[in-house]
């Protein structure tokens, strides 16, 4: 095993509210290799943006981080202003959930483009353009010289998002953070961007965190994945290990929703009866109780922790675990 | 584009029409017979009847205005009885004082109000910031005159540095010429920049919410970059808004502003021609100034489409 690109260690977001405090990210442990994908799965709500805005100090202005986020040797919780700029974009790069909002609508595509190359990479203008160009093309875009000129206006949503993943990927990041980079679109370009960043990913060898409210987007495409509820992190697995069994039953509740793939982003997982608890107010017990048809008593008295049990990478915090007869294949 | 200037261009006939008919009423039903104005106390009825008849005083209110709309289109907006120069000479006259007085105000509010809006959406809830939106708030409720007379005792009573009044032609003495414009335009300025830093630091501290701006962030962009390329031109909509509409208020402040600094502008032209009761200049100088508010409009919707990819591809 080779050393981490990334760990995340003890990890929690707090957000003042005047409802009171609001735990979005309740210390969250995850780690992820050079070249591996880790897909981070939760319904709406439970902190999957904040998580992964957490890795890239991208965090409100009023929100409070604790724990380490070690990249690459580094803490960038604690790294200096210029030096984590000159990380970002060049070696940790981030798609967004939503391309009609995540391109600056007064810039061309080739400016957006190019600023990054030229901020990082020393090239000059007609060589960045080349680049670009090349860059375009390789994340499927037609004509990738006219669309240089054109404005995200002018681009459908499936090929914006592509945009985004070719500034994404401009300087050859280490590590790719793509936040629902699906979710707003129509399904039918959902698999194919899917498709491009695994392509794209296993060519650059980079890492990469999926994120998703959806298993089947993480089924086959990533190596381990972490099941994420109220902020926490419910369970965590090799991807076929997790398919094969499950133990949290959230977990299970998440796979009954797959099905339910073109639901509207932002809204509650219909499998699922009931809410996520409310973030200012937490549990005593486990947060998923209340909706849990597996709880017992202690399930609401006392918090399960994340831990293994008969596989050492297999981690849940259930106090019951659901034994399941067949395992589902990945 | 071409499309879109057309159809501003054809929205814009109404507005002037408009604009015409509100000058010819004001002027018309102001209290008072312009003959009896002209020929003064002194004058016997027959002889006022005889002028109004001359000027076509006599006609139905609908008819003398379709008949000055007809000369105003010719280009004839009359003479005034007094000096008998004709509107467009007197304006003509003028306006270079008053379009550089405004420009210089606008420019030196602008000059004021867009750095302190950037550095006050960069930080905001900062001290800079509080101090600046305070300060901005304290200045909008200086009346323009006050503040006039302040400027004149400090820089030209005490510190002799500039001028108090007086005016020089540009073209004659360049350096004189601007040093005499300094201070009523930096007191015209003084009023202009808490409504410009207010609009566009509002503005920018919502741009600094956008999703790209995060993402501009996570491409590791330099803060300058992402104030000055990404956040400034998004946010710059209303401002340019404001400044169209800042030339209308801007016309009003030169009114008071050249008779304090006795500049022979556009304002003091318009004092004089009311307390002459020169209507024919009034009414001339009003339709001008209107008509010029109404092109400056027309400008700022150009502007829009340059600044605004969207708006020039007619998708907003
Ligand atoms: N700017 C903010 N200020 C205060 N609370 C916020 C803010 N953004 C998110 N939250 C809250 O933080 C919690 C976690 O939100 P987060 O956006 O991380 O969820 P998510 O898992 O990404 O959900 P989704 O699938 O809807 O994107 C939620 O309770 C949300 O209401
Ligand atoms: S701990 Fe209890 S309530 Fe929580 S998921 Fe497990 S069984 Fe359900
Ligand atoms: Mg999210």
């Amino acid at each position: 095993m080779s050393a981490a690109l990334l760990t995340i260690e003890d990890v929690a977001v707090e957000l003042p509210t005047p409802r009171g405090n609001l735990r979005a990210v309740d210390h969250v442990d995850l780690s992820l290799e050079a070249g591996r994908t880790l897909g981070i799965v939760g319904e709406s709500g439970c902190g999957k943006t904040m998580l992964s805005r957490a890795v890239l100090q991208l965090l409100p202005k009023k929100a409070r981080l604790t724990g380490r986020v070690m990249f690459d040797g580094q803490d960038l919780v604690r790294l200096d202003a210029e030096r984590l700029r000159r990380l970002r974009g060049r070696d940790l790069a981030v798609v967004f959930q939503d391309p009609m909002t995540s391109l600056n609508p007064v810039l061309t595509i080739g400016t957006q483009l190019m600023e990054t190359i030229q901020e990082h990479l020393e090239l000059d203008v007609s060589a960045a353009r080349k680049r670009s160009i090349e860059l375009l093309a390789a994340v499927g875009i037609p004509a990738p010289e006219q669309r240089l000129a054109q404005y995200p206006h002018q681009c459908s949503g499936g090929m914006r998002q592509r945009i985004a993943i070719a500034i994404a990927l401009s300087c050859e990041p280490k590590l790719l953070i793509a936040d629902e980079p699906t979710t707003a679109l129509d399904v039918t370009i959902q698999a194919q961007i899917l498709d491009l960043l695994a392509r794209e990913q296993r060519r650059r060898h980079m890492a990469m965190i999926i994120i998703t409210h959806d298993l089947g987007v993480v089924a086959g495409r990533a190596d381990e994945v972490a099941v994420m509820y109220a902020g926490r992190v419910v369970e965590r697995a090799p991807t076929q290990a997790l398919f094969k069994r499950m133990h949290m039953p959230y977990t299970e509740a998440l796979l009954a929703a797959i099905p339910k793939l073109d639901a509207a982003p932002h809204t509650p997982l219909p499998a699922i009866s009931g809410r996520p608890p409310d973030p200012t107010r937490p549990l005593k017990g486990c947060s998923f109780a209340p909706r849990c048809r597996y709880a017992a008593s202690r399930c609401h008295e006392a918090k399960p922790d994340l831990k293994s049990a008969e596989r050492p990478d297999h981690l849940y915090a259930c106090f019951h675990p659901i034994q399941m007869a067949e395992g589902i294949g990945a | 584009m071409l499309n879109f200037v057309v159809r501003r261009l054809l929205a814009m006939l109404p507005v002037l029409l408009a604009v015409s008919l509100l000058t010819f009423l004001i002027a018309s039903l102001l209290p008072g017979d312009l003959a009896l104005v002209i020929l003064g106390d002194q004058a016997t009825p027959e002889n006022v009847a005889a002028l109004r008849r001359d000027m076509g005083l006599d006609q139905p209110l609908w008819w003398r205005y379709l008949s000055w709309l007809g000369h105003v289109l010719q280009g004839d907006l009359g003479r005034s009885f007094r000096t008998g120069q004709t509107v467009l000479q007197a304006v003509a006259e003028r306006i270079p004082v008053s379009l550089q007085l405004m420009l210089m105000a606008e420019f030196i509010g602008l000059l004021i109000g867009v750095p302190v809006a950037i550095a006050c959406a960069a930080r905001a809830g900062g001290a800079f910031d509080r101090v600046m939106t305070g300060s901005a708030f304290a200045m909008l409720s200086m009346p323009s005159f006050l503040v006039a007379i302040l400027l004149i005792y400090l820089f030209a009573v005490e510190l002799h540095w500039l001028p108090a009044t007086g005016y020089v032609p540009f073209t004659e003495a360049p350096l004189a010429n601007l040093r005499f414009f300094v201070l009523p335009a930096l007191t015209l300025a003084l009023a202009e920049w808490p409504g410009i830093m207010r609009v566009l630091r509002s503005d920018m501290i919502a741009t600094l919410q956008e999703d790209y701006i995060a993402l501009a962030k996570a491409k590791g962009l330099k803060p300058a970059r992402i104030l000055f390329v990404h956040a400034l031109k998004p946010s710059s909509l209303t401002l340019v808004t404001v400044t169209g509409i800042n030339i209308g208020r801007l016309l009003g402040g030169t009114l008071i502003v050249e008779s304090i600094f006795a500049l022979p502008g556009i304002g003091r032209l318009l004092v004089g021609a009311i307390y002459t009761r020169d209507l024919v200049i009034l009414q001339g100088v009003v339709l001008l100034v209107a008509c010029g508010f109404v092109i400056v409009n027309f400008i700022v919707d150009m502007l829009y489409a340059v600044l605004d990819p969207r708006i020039r591809h007619g998708h907003a």
